[in-house]
Parts: structure tokens; C-alpha cells; sequence
């Protein structure tokens, strides 16, 4: 294996863990809601958005309306509007691979990408980008099929393993504080969260600790630049 | 399961979820240069985005009874605390998964 495939392979090992883990869940609760078998896998290859895919199920599974499916799906996913954002100038000059790039910037893919992986020459960036986005994506479906497939066989007591996401994040939050000079961003977002999430409760939260986030950022730094 | 309904409805979840992906891409593409306070907004939301995210990943931790929130909330401060010690990102999510897993199957 070349250099930056291997590179790029170890540092999506904690997302293969997890997407495999996941994806394998969401493959038996589809196929356990009486879906084709097909379906599981089509949904993570097309989709390929996590937590959409496991609210989909229930409402595919109580026959709700393409209008009631489209809102639901901008409000999960509003979030991935941010990821572009702050990709804009790393994908700029990207090239051909561009579309499939942004198509799969998922939370994870996303939290890989953000910031720039010290390791990796200026000039292998691009090939890593692809490879890292590639590799998370092939772990979704795989997990998916795998569990669509041989979901009923398997006994081991998995419970608490879905922690393995949550200590990815946590991961990246601790690693970009002990590289950034600056922590005002980092407590913004943490201190918003957590009081909307108190104020709307862990359903509706998201959407409205993204627009203040938003807000807040725009008005911090225009304080900065007027110094 | 009626196939149609359902191919029909992943192909509106995927297009909306994809239109969300490329709509920033769209809005701020070609020779234009990207507006100085989007660019800011890049190098600021990462860090944001991800204290949110941690949250996001929190939020049904309830607060009723100590063994409803001590499993998260340590393993989260040991995942925390190894990243600090070893700065090895695998390190730190094994370890603190495996605190989690053990403590929410055999301690509470």
C-alpha cells in the first residue's frame, strides 16, 4: 500500500469502527421492518447521510408523505450547509473528483477534513481528501450489507458501542484545542449547544444552536477586526 | 413493502440531503473570490461545529439518576483525558468506548 493510502486508511480506522458498527444496525433494523433486502444498502449508498437513514425507517415504515420526508430531511441535515462552508478554499481547486467529494461529507468525513492532518504534504492533500472520503463511504455500505445479510446471526453483546462515534468527536474537539491559539469558537459552540439544548429539548436543538453559532461568529469577528 | 414508495422516497431523502452537501459549493462557486466573512466563518465553524457535535452526541444523557449520566459523562472525560496524556486519537477512542461498553453492560 502506497504511503498516503495507508495514511489515509489509519486515520479513518476510528470511522470504520464505527460506520461498520453502525451500518451494520442499520441493515437489521430495515430488514427487521420488513424492507427488501436491497434497500438498506441502496439507502446508505445514495443517502449516505447516518442519522436521516435511521429516522427514514420509521417514517418509510408508517408510509409518510414526500412532502413530511423532504422537511424532515432538511432539518436533520441542515448541519451539512456548515461542512461546506468551511471546505470552500480546500475544494476550490480540487478538480474532477469535486462533486463525489462534497456528495459524501458526512459528520465524520467532515471531522477528518476540517483541519489539516500534519503528516500529510501540500501535495498528496488531494489524494488523501479522495481516499479518506472514499474509504468512510465503503465502510457505510459494507456495515449496511453485512447487517441486511447477516443481521439475524449475530449474538454478541454489543450494547455501549455506539459510544465509538461520540469518542470521535470528542477526539477532534480536544485535538483541535491543543493545536488552536484561540478557544472562543470551541466554547461558543459547546456553551450554545448545551443551552438550546436545554431551552428545546434534544429533538429540536440543533437547528437553532447552528443559527446562533452562525450569528455569534459573524458578530465576534467583527469585533476582531475593528481592533 | 410497496418497492416503489420506497425507491421514490430514498430518491427525495438522498436529493434534498445532497442539495444541502452542494448548496455552499453552489452559492460561493466560479472566479468570484469567496466573501471575507464566509472565509472567517470556514476557519472558525470547525471548532464550533465539533464542541456542537459533541453535545449532539450527548443529548439523550439524562440526569434523573447517577447511573443514567456517570457511563457518558466519565467516558467522555477519560476520552478527553487520554487525548491530552497520549495526543494518539486511537488510543483515546478505545479506551474510552471500552469504559463505556463495560460500564453500561456489567456495572449499571
Amino acid at each position: 500500500m502506497n504511503t498516503t493510502a495507508r495514511k489515509a486508511f489509519i486515520s479513518t480506522l476510528p470511522v470504520m469502527t464505527g460506520y461498520l458498527v453502525l451500518g451494520f444496525g442499520f441493515g437489521i433494523l430495515v430488514k427487521a421492518n420488513g424492507f427488501a433486502t436491497f434497500v438498506a444498502p441502496l439507502m446508505s449508498l445514495v443517502i449516505y447521510a447516518g442519522s436521516m437513514q435511521y429516522v427514514a425507517v420509521g417514517l418509510l415504515t408508517g408510509g409518510a408523505s414526500m412532502i413530511t420526508l423532504a422537511l424532515t430531511t432538511l432539518m436533520v441535515n441542515a448541519r451539512h450547509l456548515f461542512y461546506g462552508v468551511s471546505m470552500l478554499d480546500k475544494y476550490k481547486r480540487i478538480g474532477k473528483s469535486k462533486p463525489y467529494l462534497i456528495f459524501a461529507l458526512t459528520d465524520e468525513t467532515y471531522s477528518l477534513l476540517c483541519t489539516e492532518n500534519p503528516d500529510i504534504a501540500p501535495k498528496e492533500r488531494k489524494k488523501y481528501y479522495i481516499l479518506v472520503t472514499l474509504f468512510d463511504h465503503i465502510y457505510w455500505v459494507l456495515g449496511t450489507v453485512l447487517g441486511s445479510v447477516f443481521g439475524a446471526l449475530v449474538t454478541f453483546n454489543s450494547q455501549g458501542i455506539d459510544f465509538v462515534l461520540t469518542a470521535l468527536f470528542i477526539t477532534i474537539f480536544v485535538e483541535q484545542w491543543l493545536t488552536a491559539k484561540k478557544h472562543a469558537s470551541a466554547i461558543l459552540g459547546v456553551a450554545i449547544s448545551v443551552i438550546c439544548l436545554v431551552i428545546f429539548g434534544s429533538q429540536s436543538f440543533l437547528i437553532p444552536s447552528m443559527f446562533l453559532i452562525l450569528i455569534s461568529l459573524c458578530l465576534y469577528k467583527e469585533v476582531g477586526e475593528n481592533e | 413493502m410497496n418497492d416503489r414508495y420506497t425507491v421514490f422516497a430514498i430518491a427525495v431523502i438522498a436529493l434534498v440531503t445532497a442539495a444541502l452537501r452542494f448548496l455552499p459549493f453552489v452559492i460561493f462557486s466560479g472566479a468570484k473570490k469567496t466573501p471575507r466573512i464566509v472565509e472567517k466563518l470556514g476557519r472558525f465553524l470547525p471548532a464550533a461545529v465539533m464542541g456542537m457535535l459533541v453535545v449532539y452526541c450527548l443529548k439523550d444523557v439524562s440526569f434523573a439518576h447517577t447511573a443514567d449520566y456517570l457511563p457518558a459523562l466519565a467516558s467522555a472525560l477519560i476520552v478527553a483525558l487520554l487525548h491530552v496524556w497520549k495526543r494518539n486519537t486511537l488510543i483515546s477512542i478505545l479506551g474510552g468506548t471500552l469504559c463505556y461498553m463495560m460500564a453500561v453492560q456489567f456495572l449499571f
